[in-house]
Parts: structure tokens; C-alpha cells; sequence
């Protein structure tokens, strides 16, 4: 067994997160233009209903066949086939708590206990006040049939699962997340 | 049980990640930073297994780095105002290897403790020569290196008279979307930690200590710059079932 080192603590971005962590293609997951693309906006609230102005989203995803470029997926690294797909997405909302992400939707993927998982987002939170990230998912509402048999929603609560899922809007779709509340969304430890 | 829940139903065979070190990380809700109050879930956080999309993660490259990001002392026409440091250190797991090429971002206030943001409202004086914003790639070796300046301390309010220790504000990708990571670097011997609730929300004191710095004389340059070593450890990985078969930790 190799050496076993402490981790470093988790600490909160601050007030001030959008000095160093705004990049100005944080956005793009795709490039403007690309074929198919389309926006997720969302409002960030607290407990008290107040938009969380200071608060910053990134989200991961599979290309649109399902794959990644990245050498731990045991089918191998795939370039993406769309062009200037980065498959990462940032960005901190603003002074009424939106943030927006410009993508396009992920392929399903092979569940290494045998399913399938339905196409999703993986979101991190970061924001002052929150002294380690939140960690939640995206599933898209025109996905019903993939949906009911993907393991992770069938292991949240029924009558919380709609949390994760975004709601239709005019360019794409809405996902908003409640820290707290009636609909707090739900969060994962990995 | 290592081997049951990597070896797969499919034939996916996944590196798994250990699971986040509750004791490590400061608990969400800290009601000592009051902030926390009406932001910290209330709902326990549900088990997520580690799947396609937790094992992997951004590999972001040179492409987004520029020549001085790593120096925040020749961002400008000028050179800022304060101490000149070195900040440098190891990014490995915690099994100690070590993690290549992956990007570390950093912010930070100025030498009077004031941030280049405009929601920074403490009239301690802006500096024309110092953004406080810089973004560096590790070494082969895991190994990153700043220059910058030493920030100050500034005043919230928190609580009463409440002041923040110098701090430099690190943000790391890690192979994996696991491994992404947050955190702050603190100074040895900072007499404000006593009544910082930042700080102090990692309650295990050998954790906390990670946070602070060590100074380097051996780094220090004659002359020219103060040197501090930052290592900082992400998540290791469980081993995986063809190693460790005997290991049923």
C-alpha cells in the first residue's frame, strides 16, 4: 500500500470569486453557433429566497455520443467529433443570481452495474457561504423513457427527483437550484 | 470489498476515487460564518456512486494560460506595491503521486488587503500594478510556482471587529471531476487565526494546519523574494482490484 496523504480542506471562493475565476468563454461548452446548441439559464436562491449573486456554476458532461476525451474512460480518450466541444462549462451568476451555460445535450452512457444512464449534466456549485462545492446533477425533461431507469434519479426520493430535472424554456431550458427550501435541490457526496 | 464495486456488470472497469474526507472538510453548516446559515443544504447529501462522468473531468491546457499569468508582479507597467514572495509547491493525490499538468487558478487581495473587484467596497488603497488574479500548469512532477506579492488582511463583518488573515485563494481541476478543489492558503504565524471562522471551520486541527503555508529559507532568494512551499494533497484512489487483492481494508 502506497503512502496515504491528508487532503487538503475545502475553503469557501468568497465574496470575490468572479476576480479570479471569470473566464470569458467560461460559458461555451460549445461554441456559438455550433448545430444543436442551446442555453440552460438558472437562478441560484437561498434559504430566504434571495437570489445568491456570489455564486458560481461549472458543469461536465459527455460529447453527444456519449464519450469523453479523457484517458480513465475505459473505452479510451475520444476527441470529440463536434467541433470546440470542451465539455466544461463555468459561470458565476450575476446581480439577479442567473447563470447560463451554452451546450449542447449529452449521449447516454454505459452504467458500469449493467443500465444505462440518462443523459445529464454534472454540476458543481461554489459560492461565499458555502465552505465546500455542492455537487448536483442536470437530466433534460424530453428524456422520460431514460430517465425512468437511470440509477442515480431512481436512488433519489420520488418526490424530490424533479429537482433535477430542467424545465423547457424558449432558447433551451431552465434549471434553477435552491440551497435550502420547499425545493431545496438535492445535492451528492461523491 | 474493493473488488466488488469496481469490477463491473458491463465490462466497464472504473478507477474509483475515495470518498470525500468528511473529517477534512469543513461541515457546510458552520454557524460561526454566518453566511452559511441560509446557504448550507438542509437535506443530507445523497451517495452518489462514482460513474462515467465522476472519473473523468476537464484536462484544460496551455491554451488558457498566458506568459505572466504565474507572475502577478509583471501583469503591469509597474511593479505592485508590498512584499515580493514565492509561492510554490506540490499538487499530488493521497497516495502521493503526482499530478501532472493540471491547471491551478489563484486570486488574492493586494498588499493593503483590498481585491481588484468592484464589490470590494474597503477604502484600503486599489493598486494601479496588481490585479491579483494568476493561473499556472504543473510540472511533470505535479510541481506549480507564483511570484506575487503578500496580500493583507481585511476587515468583514462577520462578526465584531472581524478581520480575515492573509490568505491567497487556490482553485484546482485534479484529473477528475472528484479531485476538483477549493481552498485557501494561509501564512504561518498569523495572529488573526484565533477569530476566523473561515479557518477555524475545519475542525480537525491537523487538517487545518495543511492550510498554512511553511516558509522556505532554502527558496528564499538573496535579494530579491521570500519563498513559501504549498503542497497541496487532492483525493487518492482506491486501489483498484488487481492491486492490494489481499488488502480488505
Amino acid at each position: 500500500m502506497s503512502e496515504r496523504l491528508g487532503v487538503m480542506p475545502a475553503q469557501t471562493v468568497g465574496p470575490y470569486l468572479h476576480i479570479g475565476l471569470r473566464w470569458p468563454d467560461g460559458p461555451y461548452v460549445v461554441p456559438e453557433g455550433t448545430p444543436g446548441a442551446f442555453w440552460i439559464r438558472g437562478r441560484i436562491v437561498d434559504g430566504t429566497g434571495t437570489p445568491v449573486v456570489d455564486a458560481m456554476v461549472e458543469s461536465w458532461q459527455a460529447d453527444p455520443d456519449g464519450r469523453f476525451d479523457h484517458p480513465d474512460d475505459p473505452r479510451g480518450a475520444r476527441p470529440p467529433v463536434l467541433a470546440g466541444f470542451r465539455g466544461f462549462g463555468r459561470s458565476e451568476t450575476d446581480g439577479q443570481g442567473w447563470y447560463r451555460l451554452l451546450t449542447v445535450k449529452p449521449g447516454a452512457l454505459p452504467d458500469p452495474e449493467g443500465g444505462t444512464e440518462a443523459p445529464h449534466l454534472t454540476l458543481s456549485v461554489f459560492g461565499r457561504g458555502l465552505l465546500h462545492r455542492l455537487v448536483t446533477r442536470l437530466y433534460f425533461p424530453d428524456e422520460p423513457a431514460a430517465n425512468a431507469v437511470d440509477p442515480v434519479l431512481r436512488g433519489v426520493d420520488a418526490d424530490r427527483r424533479d429537482t433535477l430535472l430542467a424545465t423547457p424554456a424558449a432558447d433551451g431550458f431552465r434549471f434553477d437550484i435552491h440551497l435550502q427550501g420547499a425545493h431545496e435541490t438535492v445535492f451528492f457526496a461523491v | 470489498m474493493t473488488t466488488q464495486d469496481t469490477r463491473a456488470g458491463g465490462g466497464l472497469v472504473l478507477p474509483r476515487y475515495r470518498r470525500d474526507d468528511v473529517d477534512a472538510h469543513p461541515p457546510l453548516l458552520s454557524p460561526g460564518y454566518r453566511s452559511t446559515v441560509a446557504r448550507a443544504p438542509k437535506h443530507p447529501l445523497i451517495h452518489l456512486p462514482q460513474r462515467l462522468t465522476e472519473i473523468t473531468g476537464p484536462l484544460l491546457g496551455e491554451g488558457r494560460l498566458g506568459p505572466l499569468d504565474h507572475d502577478l508582479t509583471r501583469q503591469h507597467d509597474g511593479e505592485p506595491q508590498g512584499q515580493r514572495i514565492m509561492v510554490h509547491g506540490r499538487v499530488r493525490d493521497g497516495d502521493g503521486r503526482p499530478v501532472p499538468r493540471t491547471l491551478v487558478e489563484i486570486w488574492q487581495a493586494n498588499a493593503a488587503g483590498r481585491y481588484r473587484d468592484a464589490r470590494d467596497t474597503w477604502p484600503a488603497p486599489l493598486d494601479p500594478h496588481f490585479t491579483g488574479v494568476g493561473r499556472a500548469l504543473t510540472d511533470d512532477q505535479g510541481r506549480y510556482r507564483f511570484i506575487t506579492v503578500q496580500p493583507g488582511a481585511y476587515p468583514w463583518r462577520n462578526h465584531d471587529n472581524a478581520w480575515r488573515p492573509a490568505h491567497i485563494h487556490f482553485s484546482l481541476f485534479g484529473r477528475a471531476f472528484t479531485q476538483r478543489l477549493v481552498t485557501q492558503m494561509y501564512f504561518p504565524g498569523d495572529p488573526l487565526f484565533f477569530q476566523d471562522p473561515i479557518f477555524n471551520s475545519v475542525r480537525d486541527p491537523k487538517a487545518r494546519e495543511r492550510m498554512i503555508a511553511r516558509y522556505d529559507h532554502a527558496t528564499t532568494t538573496p535579494e530579491w523574494a521570500l519563498a513559501y512551499e504549498f503542497d497541496i494533497v487532492l483525493r487518492g484512489r482506491e486501489s483498484t482490484p488487481f492491486e492490494d487483492e489481499d488488502d480488505d481494508e
